[in-house]
């Protein structure tokens, strides 16, 4: 049995959502209840898709399959399967492959007694996804916005995007997003790099506890922000990276259509760099 | 160990301020009255301080002040010293490297990158300084140094950027000024000039390991605050002596995803997760235009691209060497 030394204790009944104990029991190491089962029939079909949808494309060489959205015209209709249904069941698939396993996580914290963090950090994900699909075709009014699913042609998707708004660095969203994914990896390689230090102090010296990691910090930075806060603040940045990355999407053709470094033109405009006095011509 | 507890609740709790450790291999001189804050309380510790200065904080201070003087003071310049044109102006301010012509010399004219390249050097060894620092600081209180080696792999980017890739190319006008906008304009130009970075394969590495490591503490952080109740953000107690908060963090993810990592593990995967980032994107920085003229046409010859038709009057050769050209795969 795939089971942990300790994990019997845990593997008790109780804390789904749906279903009762029809579906309360482990598959090797996974729980199943019955969010596992529509991850797993969503997730299936989805991949079935996705393979079928290579194998009537051009090209098996990985990087350059692709399945590709709809063309504009069909709108927010359905498309033919060859012609961007695929794609359409695909993401159908995929977003009820991502809420069921955010909801199978949220049972197994009901059963362990934890918190709901993972899940609701998951959620930020997931909106993520779905603001890049569902929300920014739908304000645009046709399913052809959303990214096709590719190695190479998501990226080639990204460019062309971006270039369409000219630079997309001058999205102010696009900005908070980066900075935000580059504070997390920032913070985590301190997070992990210090726990580290801590556990692994060298041959014959003695295991270190929080105590020296705030002095480390203090020492260095002047501020520790502790145990708990590093966990509070990791998951505020990083939930702030996904959010902040929907939202540049989001605002990037439904509410700003010229290219983003005019968007800043609001700065120079402003009515305090007038003042008598001063000749700003 | 017993009296240092984080105590779960919302009450923020201050102790008596802690000034040291009680180790026995050094007698440090710290700087500053500790203080409480009760705003930082409702986040994380509420003390501020004491803090180690020593020789080589006070010199990474110095030199990094330096630094943003020359920045700024050439920044104020170039709008006449008009001081409402510059705060107007300061998100579009720059100030650039030598041009082309220059080279690789170490004396251009001040105006034409010589403070560039002054501010460059003390920028430099502010950081470098402060790398000495986070090591000495990791020894002094008989700790690993993998936060040093983490930082160093920033400055491994860093250094890419503004000094090693810029030898390699002959001319320090490679490099990238220091402003808000220019260094922005710099990054997309570079792109461009390249056949887009997006088909640089390190890029595409630093790129997952930029969004694995938010994914990464994602998953951490929330684990970690969700097993809190339990004390799961005593790490290193737990590592030490596994409780309840590390068997339910592990077993959340093992009936999850089938696979668990451990309280020591997980900082592990974090922490290569991070240090990866920079690593990747510096090598992808330094082969682009020294091994490599074209992203787009690299990644045509080794199949990873569709080669498309070219645009009228813009006559597009395939690379030399690609041989039998790929059929065109873009649907």
């Amino acid at each position: 049995m795939a089971m942990l030394s300790y994990e019997r204790k845990y593997r008790v009944l109780g804390g789904t959502l749906v279903g009762g104990s029809t579906f309360d029991f482990w598959l090797g190491p996974f729980y199943v209840g019955f969010f596992g089962v529509t991850t797993a029939i969503f997730a299936s079909v989805g991949t079935a898709l996705i393979v079928y949808g290579a194998a009537i494309g051009p090209t098996w060489a990985l990087f350059r399959i692709s399945i590709d959205p709809p063309p504009l015209h069909y709108g927010l209709h359905f498309a033919p399967l060859r012609d961007g249904g695929l794609w359409q069941l695909i993401t159908i698939c995929a977003i009820g492959a991502f809420c069921s396993w955010a909801l199978r996580q949220v049972e197994i914290a009901r059963k362990l007694g934890m918190g709901l963090h993972v899940p609701i950090a998951f959620s930020a994900a997931i909106f993520a996804y779905l603001a890049l699909v569902v929300i920014r075709p739908v304000l645009l009014g046709a399913w052809g916005y959303g990214f096709p699913y590719g190695i190479m042609s998501h990226l080639d998707w990204v460019s062309n995007v971006g270039y369409q708004y000219l630079h997309f660095h001058y999205n102010p969203a696009h900005m908070l997003a980066v900075t935000f994914f580059f504070t997390t990896t920032f913070a985590l390689a301190l997070h992990g790099g210090e726990i580290l230090a801590a556990a692994n102090p060298g041959r014959g010296k003695a295991l270190k506890y929080g105590g020296h990691e705030s002095v480390y910090f203090r020492d260095t930075i002047l501020y520790s922000i502790g145990e708990l806060g590093i966990h509070r603040l990791g998951l505020f940045l990083a939930i702030n990276a996904g959010v902040w990355s929907a939202v540049c999407m989001i605002i990037s053709g439904p509410f700003w259509t010229r290219g983003w470094p005019y968007w800043w033109s609001w700065w120079l405009r402003l009515p305090i760099w007038s003042p008598h006095g001063f000749n700003l011509n | 160990m017993a009296r240092f507890h984080t105590l779960y609740t919302s009450i923020v709790v201050q102790g008596p301020l802690e000034y040291a450790l009680p180790t026995d291999d050094e007698k440090p001189k710290r700087y500053g009255r500790p203080f409480h804050s009760r705003l930082l309380g409702r986040i994380g510790e509420t003390q501020v301080g004491p803090t180690a200065l020593g020789f080589t904080g006070i010199a990474s201070l110095v030199c990094g002040f330096i630094a943003i003087e020359i920045i700024g003071l050439n920044m104020w310049a170039s709008v006449d010293w008009n001081p409402i044109r510059f705060i107007k102006m300061l998100p579009f301010l720059s100030l650039d490297p030598p041009p082309a012509k220059y080279g690789l010399s170490i004396m251009p004219p001040l105006r034409e990158g010589g403070w560039w390249l002054m501010a460059g050097f003390f920028l430099t060894a502010a950081i470098l300084l402060w790398w000495l620092r986070m090591y000495r600081r990791a020894i002094a209180l008989g700790m690993g140094t993998h936060v040093a080696w983490a930082f160093a792999s920033a400055i491994w980017l860093y250094l890419v950027l503004g000094f090693f890739r810029p030898i390699l190319m002959g001319s320090w006008s490679e490099a990238v000024p220091f402003g808000i906008i220019s260094h922005l304009n710099w990054t997309a130009t570079f792109s461009l000039r390249y056949g887009n970075i997006f088909y640089d394969p390190f890029h595409m590495l630093s790129i997952v390991f930029l969004y694995g490591s938010t994914l990464l503490f994602a998953m951490h952080a929330a684990t970690i605050l969700a097993v809190a109740k339990f004390g799961g953000e005593r790490e290193t107690h737990e590592i030490a002596d596994r409780g309840t908060a590390m068997e339910r963090a592990a077993l959340f993810w093992r009936w999850t995803m089938g696979f668990n990592a451990n309280f020591e593990s997980i900082h592990r995967w974090t922490y290569w997760f991070a240090v990866l980032t920079p690593l990747c994107g510096g090598i992808g920085i330094l082969i682009t235009g020294t091994l490599v003229d074209n992203w787009y046409l690299w990644g045509v010859k080794h199949g990873i691209a569709p080669m498309y038709h070219p645009l009228p009057g813009l006559p597009l050769s395939p690379p030399a060497g690609s041989g039998k050209l790929p059929s065109l795969g873009a649907p």
